[in-house]
C-alpha cells in the first residue's frame, strides 16, 4: 500500500500524461484533417470545372484587398532594412552594400513571409470566421442537403484564389521592399541611385527571387487550406467561430515559419 | 466501404432506421432506433431537446453517417454510399433547417433556385419561373431580390422550405418548424406543411416538441427517449396512451419518470423549502 502523498503525486503524474496524449491526440487529428482536406480539395479541383465568378470574387478580396495592407508592410519593411544594415555597415566604410542586403532578405525572406502572415491575419481569420458561421447556422449542411460538395462549393475557389493572389502580392511585397530600402538609401544615407540600382543587378540572382515565390505559394496554399479546415469544425455559437477564427491564425502562423525555415534549409543545402 | 451503385429495393416504406446507433464523444445519442416511415404519410418524432431528433433527420439527409445500422431511403441502404451517389439520393428529399439556414450571400431568389442553378439543366427563364411558383406555394411573392437578412423569422421558414421543395422532392424532412415562432405563425407554418403534403402527395418527417404542431400535422407520432421510439401511434393514440413517459411528454410535466439534473435540483430546492 502506497502512502497517501506518494499516491497522491502517481495520480497527477498519470493525469499529466493523459492530458498531455489528449493534447497530442487532437493535434494529430487537426493536422491529418488539414492534409485531408488539402488532398479533398486537389481533387475536386482537378474533377470538377472551377467556379470562376466565385474564384474572381475571392481573387478580389484576397488579393485586392489585401494589397494596401501589404504595401504598408512592404514599403517599411524595406527602411527599416535599409536603416538597420546602413548601422552597421557603416562601421565597415561598406555602405555602398545596403541595396545587396535590402534586395536578399525582401526577395528569400521577408516579402514572402511577412505577406504571407497579413494575409493570414486578414484573408485567413476572414474565411475561418465566415465559413465557421455558415457551419454553425447549419448552412453547410444544407449545401449538402441541396446535393453541393461544399468543399468544390466553397473551398476550392478559395485556395485557387489565395494561391495565386499570395504569390502576386510577393511579387509586389518585393519591389516594393526594394524600393523602400532605395528612398532611404538615396535620400538618407547618401547612396547614389546609379550605385544601388548597379549592387542589386549584381547581388541578386534569379535563384533568389524564384526560391521566395516557390515559398509564397505554399504559404498561399497553408494559409487557405487552415482558414478552411477550422471553419468547418467551427461549432457552438458565436463562442465557437470566436475560438475557430483564433486556431486558424495561430496554426497558420506557426506553419509559415516552420515552412519558412524547412524551405530555406532545403534551398541552402541544394544550392 | 463506400459503394459506387445505386441499389434499390422495392419497399412499402418511403423511410427506414434499422437498428440506428449514433454517438458523439461518450454520449450515445441514439440507441438502436427503429422506425418505419409508410409513403405519403406525416410522421411527427417528438421527444425532448437533444435527445437526437435532428441527429435523424440529418442521417436520412446522408449529412450525418449512423455508427451501426442503416437507414434506408425509397429502398435504397444509404448509409455506405460514395457522396456521388448519396447526391442522387438527396434530390429526393428536402430539407428545412431549424434556423432556415439560408445562404446569406445570396438573394432569396438564388437561396430557392440553389439546387436547380447548380444542376445548371434547366435554362436561366426556366428557373426563375419554377423559383416564383415554389416561393407562391409557400404564401411569398416578389421577394426574390431581397437578402435573406431583411426576412422575419416566419418569413425565413417559407424560404427555407420553398428552397427544400424547389426539386420537386418525394420527402421533406422539418427540423423544429415552428420553434421561435409566435403562436399565430407557428399555425400558419402548420397550415403550410398541411398542404404541402395534400399538394405534393410527400412523405413528410417532422421534428418537433411542440404539441399543438404535432397534433395538427401528424398522421402518426413517435415519441423518441433513450434513443429509442417508446410509442408510435396516431395522434388521438398518442393522446391516449398509458405510457409514463409519454403521457408526462405531452402534458408537459415536471414528474414523472423523464428526469434530468436541472430538474433534480428544482426538487431539491423544492424539498429544501417544505
Amino acid at each position: 500500500m502506497l502512502q497517501f502523498s506518494l499516491r497522491k503525486k502517481l495520480y497527477f503524474f498519470i493525469y499529466w500524461l493523459q492530458e498531455i496524449g489528449e493534447k497530442l491526440f487532437v493535434i494529430l487529428q487537426e493536422t491529418g484533417g488539414t492534409f485531408i482536406l488539402l488532398v479533398d480539395t486537389i481533387k475536386s479541383f482537378l474533377s470538377t470545372p472551377l467556379r470562376w465568378k466565385e474564384t474572381l470574387n475571392q481573387m478580389q478580396k484576397c488579393g485586392v484587398k489585401s494589397f494596401p495592407l501589404v504595401f504598408l508592410t512592404a514599403i517599411f519593411t524595406g527602411m527599416v532594412l535599409a536603416l538597420q544594415s546602413a548601422y552597421q555597415l557603416k562601421k565597415f566604410s561598406a555602405l555602398q552594400f545596403t541595396a545587396d542586403l535590402v534586395s536578399l532578405s525582401i526577395t528569400r525572406e521577408l516579402g514572402p513571409v511577412l505577406t504571407a502572415m497579413v494575409v493570414a491575419g486578414r484573408v485567413g481569420a476572414g474565411m475561418t470566421a465566415e465559413l465557421g458561421t455558415m457551419k454553425v447556422t447549419e448552412q453547410i449542411d444544407a449545401l449538402k442537403s441541396l446535393a453541393t460538395d461544399p468543399v468544390r462549393y466553397l473551398v476550392v475557389p478559395r485556395v485557387v484564389a489565395c494561391f495565386f493572389m499570395l504569390f502576386i502580392l510577393t511579387v509586389y511585397a518585393d519591389f516594393i521592399g526594394i524600393a523602400g530600402g532605395y528612398i532611404v538609401s538615396i535620400f538618407k544615407l547618401g547612396i547614389s541611385s546609379d550605385q544601388y540600382i548597379n549592387r542589386l543587378f549584381i547581388a541578386l540572382f534569379p535563384k533568389d527571387v524564384f526560391t521566395g515565390l516557390i515559398k509564397a505559394f505554399a504559404f498561399g496554399l497553408v494559409v487557405s487550406i487552415v482558414g478552411c479546415f477550422y471553419g468547418f469544425r467551427a461549432k457552438g455559437g458565436a463562442e465557437g467561430v470566436g475560438l475557430a477564427t483564433t486556431m486558424s491564425v495561430v496554426v497558420s502562423l506557426i506553419t509559415i515559419i516552420v515552412l519558412d525555415t524547412f524551405f530555406t534549409a532545403i534551398f541552402y543545402f541544394i544550392g | 466501404m463506400a459503394t459506387h451503385e445505386l441499389v434499390r429495393k422495392e419497399t412499402p416504406f418511403a423511410i427506414e432506421g434499422v437498428k440506428l446507433t449514433k454517438s458523439f464523444g461518450d454520449l450515445v445519442v441514439l440507441d438502436e432506433m427503429n422506425i418505419q416511415i409508410r409513403r405519403g404519410e406525416t410522421m411527427v418524432i417528438i421527444g425532448r431537446s437533444g435527445v437526437g431528433k435532428s441527429v435523424f433527420l440529418k442521417l436520412i439527409e446522408g449529412i450525418l453517417r449512423p455508427d451501426s445500422g442503416d437507414v434506408i431511403v425509397d429502398g435504397v441502404t444509404i448509409n455506405n454510399l460514395d457522396e456521388e451517389v448519396l447526391n442522387l439520393v438527396r434530390k429526393k428529399v428536402g430539407m428545412l433547417f431549424q434556423g432556415s439556414a439560408l445562404f446569406d450571400s445570396l438573394t432569396v431568389g438564388e437561396n430557392v433556385g440553389f439546387a436547380l442553378f447548380e444542376e445548371k439543366q434547366l435554362p436561366r427563364p426556366q428557373i426563375l419561373e419554377k423559383v416564383r411558383d415554389k416561393l407562391k406555394l409557400v404564401g411569398l411573392s416578389g421577394i426574390e431580390s431581397l437578402d435573406p437578412a431583411e426576412l422575419s423569422g416566419g418569413m425565413r421558414k417559407r424560404v427555407g422550405l420553398a428552397r427544400a421543395i424547389c426539386n420537386d422532392p418525394e420527402i421533406i424532412l422539418y427540423d423544429e418548424p415552428t420553434t421561435g415562432l409566435d403562436p399565430i405563425t407557428a399555425d400558419s407554418i402548420n397550415d403550410l406543411i398541411v398542404r404541402m403534403k395534400q399538394k405534393l402527395n410527400v412523405t413528410a418527417v417532422v421534428v418537433t416538441h411542440d404539441m399543438t404542431s404535432a397534433y395538427k400535422v401528424g398522421d402518426r407520432i413517435a415519441m423518441l427517449y433513450d434513443g429509442k421510439i417508446v410509442g408510435i401511434g396516431t395522434p388521438d393514440e398518442i393522446k391516449n396512451s398509458k405510457d409514463p413517459v409519454i403521457h408526462q411528454f405531452i402534458t408537459g410535466s415536471a414528474v414523472g419518470p423523464i428526469t434530468d439534473k436541472s430538474r433534480y435540483l428544482i426538487n431539491s430546492e423544492n424539498h429544501n423549502s417544505h
